[in-house]
């Protein structure tokens, strides 16, 4: 088998320089006119193929005789507990799966490892799950990588399923890539957004990279399951409907015993031994922590405010509305200066330059020297009384009011 | 005790600017550096030899130039570096990287711990880590923001969103760790003058290691990108009208559907 | 002709700048204020072998070039002066004549210790009636059995407060004239020798620069440097090697004067655009780019020259007056092409035109330098 190369037609190519823009690995260049390749860059990614405006672009791939993936069939969410209660990513997981399995025809089902969790599994039928498989013992309480990769990838083998859904938390993080190894297929981490391509009916992986500062969207065409992290947050949540109707398997997993599954149509057997694994882990002990002090650098979410909050009671309002949305307080320079609120806050020359998703900037003018430490924020939003603030030339979107009735209103509509 | 740690070399994503006329990356003038979550592991692992003694053997996969940031490694304390590189390995998503990681740790020979940082801050999948330890069949902490060895055992604290969990393990064991868990040392001068007079950087490539072609690069990579696009967005400048109420009912709405909230 | 960096010399670069980042950057402005001498960060940088930076490893030094030096002292200075002299007097006053002239007795008990970081070093020439004329200088040295017996003071020395190691210049014979000066390793809290106040001055504020005053101070004669009336070349030879330093030092500022006005020029805007758009700003960017990049080519120029073996005192002179030169003038500029803002204590550039006048006159005023090279020239 040769070298798979990024090959560039000399023909067809226009000398636009549109794929020299797109590299991410500055692997091309032109050369009398003509767009040609380092090779020593190229990571064959792929990203200037489909731009290139009149297809001189191509990589080269050896026809391989594709697999017979008939036999997966069905979209899976594996559910996450902690400590017997559902994760939100569960329910939105379960929401966005079921989009998934109606555009391609198939059932739903959400998988859930716990040792009292049957209650709460029931819950995702009225989010949209057909089947809830749920497999309880003592040993699957918490989540160890060894047990639950063994059990998942018995019942994966067992009921092959297409597609394959779970959280991108930090439990979801250890058991995706596990999992996909075992089951040598592909998985897309911390996937933003989902879809089914309407040609060729596979899965559409939408996700971040480089820092946030690229998006790419991944396909896994030839193998099986299609498998995907979903960031927590970032799929809605529907409605649950709880007329919904829909089934529950229990798996029973016993030490060294096999799995008899009784389902009103099917019965089928699947050992999932776990006392034959070697791989010694156990959990000594499980703490919650409340968060550390102020982390601006961090933070996504930055609620700001400066002299128009008026005083240091003013703060409470910005403080509320940070905590509604799970973010940080920051200042401008002149609040700092009066005490209103502690230096650590503060945002700007003098104090932290951040990068934030979304920094509000409340009763701020927007002089240069706060603009310098924030005007990398992904988002700005500007409340001020003042329709010629400086602020309002640098943010997305502005509103024109005092931040004292607009914030509590703010905090209300989050709060909901 | 032999310790590995795996790195990557990376562009430096957070001076990466975006060209906000054309919509794409500049990539010029964007230094590469060792993986940051990388570095913390190798100081762990660095911290580990200092208590228990040992070797430390630091392994990339990469390009030619991957060999500056192995010496970096070397610098800070490494004994020894080797670098994977072959053209065969270009295109390779995480499973297939993680396959001719786990093969040259198998040719490494004897190990006992494997230090990783969780994610790099190009891919950010963070999945390399634990499947280089599925392939080698052995147990897996990540997460890590604190490590302990104490005889036989090892103990790692483990971040959960909401705290942390401790978990008890036995060598051998693959931990990926965040950047909490400790602070690097910079490499000192003579450790930089040592990495490039003394050392002597190991490359292999796929003949080297026996590899199966079919599992490497394009080939091996169950995943591929279809596209790519830079996402950015003009800055609106956009004043909302209407009463308080609509004002801000406009404005959740917005923060919604960018997904910020 | 290279102009590059090698590889190995790009790294030491990159580590100087990390280091400079998160440990020096985030206490420079405040240490212009309290005048406090960072001695955490010293201990740092001895940690990572960057205060023995161009000495042998088998001396405790990091076995690195003088242009590595020179790139230290410069990535230093890009965020703090103090922090870049401090380097440049301990290293090249201070260790470096023992590197030079001492026997291997002497290089193991002083330069190891300071090459290795665990002291620090100073160097002690200049009194109230010797600057320029520094061999008129009148502290003795008298031999007077085992000891020689100093009496006499210098002033205006850096690292005086927190130095271990002092290389100090004395006559010991007077009817000589330059001929009759010597050097002697001079201990800290050695009977006889104490320190004045610290001087308040107009910039590297954090420096800790006092007067010695020697009163009968005993030193075993071991601690003569090479021999009796070699003092005059040892200084002449080290001042050579420090010039290339603190031009380093002015390189250091100017790069950062110039990085802060390119970055408000693109900013600050005015009349409906960034200022950097009009052709005053531009021109201005301009020149001062352009000496920046001058003065470089001069700095490394004259370090690559002192490794290479050759007589280097010309070009380190040259590199010396020239940096020195423009960092007072793109300091100047930098502070005008911020206006207001620049005057102000908030924005970084005030501090940088006040640490940068320094350069100017210590290790040998301009006026010296430009006498050095106009007489390598009409010889």
């Amino acid at each position: 088998m040769g070298v798979i190369m990024l090959k560039i037609s000399e023909d067809k190519c226009i000398g636009c320089k549109i794929c020299i823009d797109k590299c991410p690995f500055d692997a091309l260049k032109m050369e009398n006119s003509i767009a040609v390749v380092n090779a020593e860059k190229c990571t064959l990614c792929g990203a200037c193929v489909e731009p290139c405006p009149v297809d001189a672009i191509a990589l080269e791939q050896k026809k391989k005789s594709k697999k017979d993936l008939s036999a997966y069939k069905g979209v899976w969410v594996l559910a996450e507990q902690r400590e017997n209660q559902l994760m939100n990513v569960s329910y939105e997981l379960v929401s966005e799966g079921r989009k998934l399995a109606d555009a391609i025809n198939e059932d739903l089902s959400a998988v859930i490892l716990g040792s009292n969790i049957k209650e709460e599994a029931k819950k995702l039928i009225a989010y949209g799950a057909d089947h809830i498989y749920i497999i309880e013992d003592e040993e699957l309480k918490d989540y160890r990588t060894s047990t639950y990769t063994k059990v998942i990838t018995d019942l994966i083998e067992s009921y092959k399923p297409e597609i394959v859904l779970l959280g991108a938390t930090h439990n979801g993080r250890d058991l995706g890539p596990r999992l996909s190894a075992r089951l040598k297929t592909g998985l897309t981490a911390d996937c933003t957004k989902l879809e089914i391509d309407e040609e060729e009916g596979i899965l559409l992986q939408t996700r971040p990279a480089f820092g946030g500062n690229l998006m790419a969207t991944i396909i896994c065409p030839d193998h099986r399951p299609q498998m995907s992290t979903v960031r927590p947050g970032v799929m809605n949540m529907v409605e649950p409907d709880e007329k919904r109707k829909g089934d529950i398997k229990e798996v029973n997993v016993k030490l060294g015993e096999s799995i008899d599954l009784n389902v009103k149509r099917k019965v089928f057997n699947v050992t999932s031994d776990i006392s034959k694994i070697d791989i010694f882990t156990r959990i000594k002990e499980i703490v919650k922590e409340a968060r550390a002090s102020v982390n601006l650098e961090d933070a996504d979410i930055i609620v700001s405010g400066g002299r128009g909050v008026g005083n240091p009671k003013g703060f409470g309002i910005i403080k509320s509305l940070a905590s509604a949305l799970n973010g940080e307080v920051g200042a401008s320079r002149a609040v700092v200066d009066e005490g209103w609120i502690d230096q650590d806050h503060q945002v700007g020359q003098t104090g932290k330059t951040v990068k934030p998703k979304l920094y509000i900037a409340c009763g701020i003018s927007g002089a240069i020297q706060h603009r310098a430490g924030m005007n990398g924020a992904d988002y700005i939003i500007a409340i001020n009384t003042d329709k010629d603030a400086d602020i309002f030339g640098i943010c997305d979107y502005g509103i024109v009011g005092d931040l004292h009735t607009i914030v509590p209103l703010m905090i209300e509509a989050f709060a909901s | 005790m032999n310790i590995i740690v795996c790195i990557k070399q990376v562009p430096n994503t957070n001076e990466v600017k975006i060209d906000p006329k054309k919509g794409t990356l500049i990539r010029e003038g964007v230094p590469s550096i060792i993986n940051p979550e990388d570095k913390h592991g190798l100081e762990e692992a660095i911290r580990l030899k200092e208590k228990v003694g040992g070797k430390i053997t630091v392994l990339t996969m990469g390009p030619p130039q991957a060999k500056v940031a192995l010496k970096e490694a070397l610098a800070m304390g490494a004994d020894e570096a080797i670098l994977v590189s072959d053209r065969a390995f270009a295109g390779s998503d995480t499973l297939a990287t993680s396959y001719v990681l786990s093969k040259a740790i198998e040719k490494i020979g004897a190990f006992d711990i494997i230090f990783c940082g969780r994610q790099a801050i190009d891919g950010d999948t963070a999945q390399v880590g634990p499947q280089i330890a599925e392939n080698l069949g052995i147990s897996q902490v990540t997460y890590a923001t604190k490590f302990e060895m104490n005889g036989d055992l090892i103990e790692v604290r483990r971040a959960l969103e909401d705290g942390y969990s401790v978990v008890e393990t036995k060598l051998p064991v693959l931990v990926t760790v965040l950047d909490k868990i400790n602070k690097p040392r910079y490499p000192s001068i003579k450790g930089v003058v040592n990495a490039f007079s003394k050392s002597e950087i190991k490359v292999l490539s796929a003949a080297d290691l026996s590899l199966d072609e079919e599992r490497l690069g394009l080939d091996g990579s169950p995943t591929k990108v279809k596209k790519t696009f830079v996402p950015t967005h003009e800055k609106m400048g956009e004043i909302l009208d209407g009463t308080p109420e609509e004002k801000v009912s406009k404005l959740i709405n917005i923060l919604k559907d960018v997904k910020i909230v | 002709m290279n102009f590059n960096l090698t590889d190995q010399q790009e790294m030491i670069r990159k580590v100087l700048k990390d280091f400079t980042e998160r440990e020096v950057e985030p206490i420079a402005a405040e240490i212009d204020e309290t005048c406090e001498f960072p001695v955490e960060n010293l201990k740092k940088m001895a940690a990572a072998d960057i205060m023995g930076i161009p000495f042998p490893q088998k001396y405790g030094g990091a076995g690195a070039d003088t242009l590595s030096y020179a790139i230290a002292v410069e990535e230093l200075s890009y965020a703090c002066a103090t922090h870049g002299v401090i380097l440049s007097a301990h290293t090249s006053l201070g260790a470096d004549p023992i590197a030079k002239y001492g026997t291997e007795e002497q290089k193991q008990k002083y330069l190891v210790p300071l090459a290795n970081g665990e002291k620090l070093g100073a160097f002690g020439l200049t009194e109230p009636n010797a600057g320029t004329d520094a061999a008129s200088q009148k502290t003795t040295a008298v031999l007077d059995g085992d000891e020689y017996v100093i009496n006499g003071n210098k002033i205006f020395i850096t690292n005086a407060g927190f130095a271990d190691i002092f290389i100090i210049m004395a006559m010991t014979d007077k009817s000589q004239g330059t001929r009759g000066i010597s050097a002697f390793i001079i201990e800290k809290d050695t009977e006889g020798f104490t320190l004045g106040k610290k001087e308040v001055k107009m910039g590297i504020n954090a420096s800790d620069t006092r007067e010695l005053i020697f009163k009968n101070c005993r030193i075993p004669k071991e601690n003569l440097l090479a021999k009796e009336g070699y003092g005059f070349k040892i200084a002449m030879g080290t001042l050579d090697g420090g010039r290339i330093g603190i031009a380093a030092q002015a390189l250091g500022i100017a790069q950062r004067a110039l990085d802060e006005s390119v970055q408000y020029a693109k900013e600050r805007e005015q009349f409906g655009r960034p200022i950097g758009k009009f052709q005053a700003i531009q021109f201005k960017i301009a020149e001062m780019a352009t000496k920046v990049e001058a003065a470089r080519n001069l700095v490394y120029k004259a370090a690559l020259k002192k490794d290479s073996g050759e007589s280097f005192s010309t070009e380190a002179a040259m590199a010396k007056y020239f940096a020195s030169d423009i960092s007072v003038d793109v300091a100047r500029e930098a502070i005008q092409i911020l206006g207001g803002y620049g005057y102000m204590k908030e924005y970084p550039v005030e501090r940088l035109m006040r640490d940068a006048k320094i350069t100017e006159i210590y290790e040998g005023t301009t006026e010296v330098q430009k006498m050095v090279i106009g007489s390598s020239f009409l010889r």
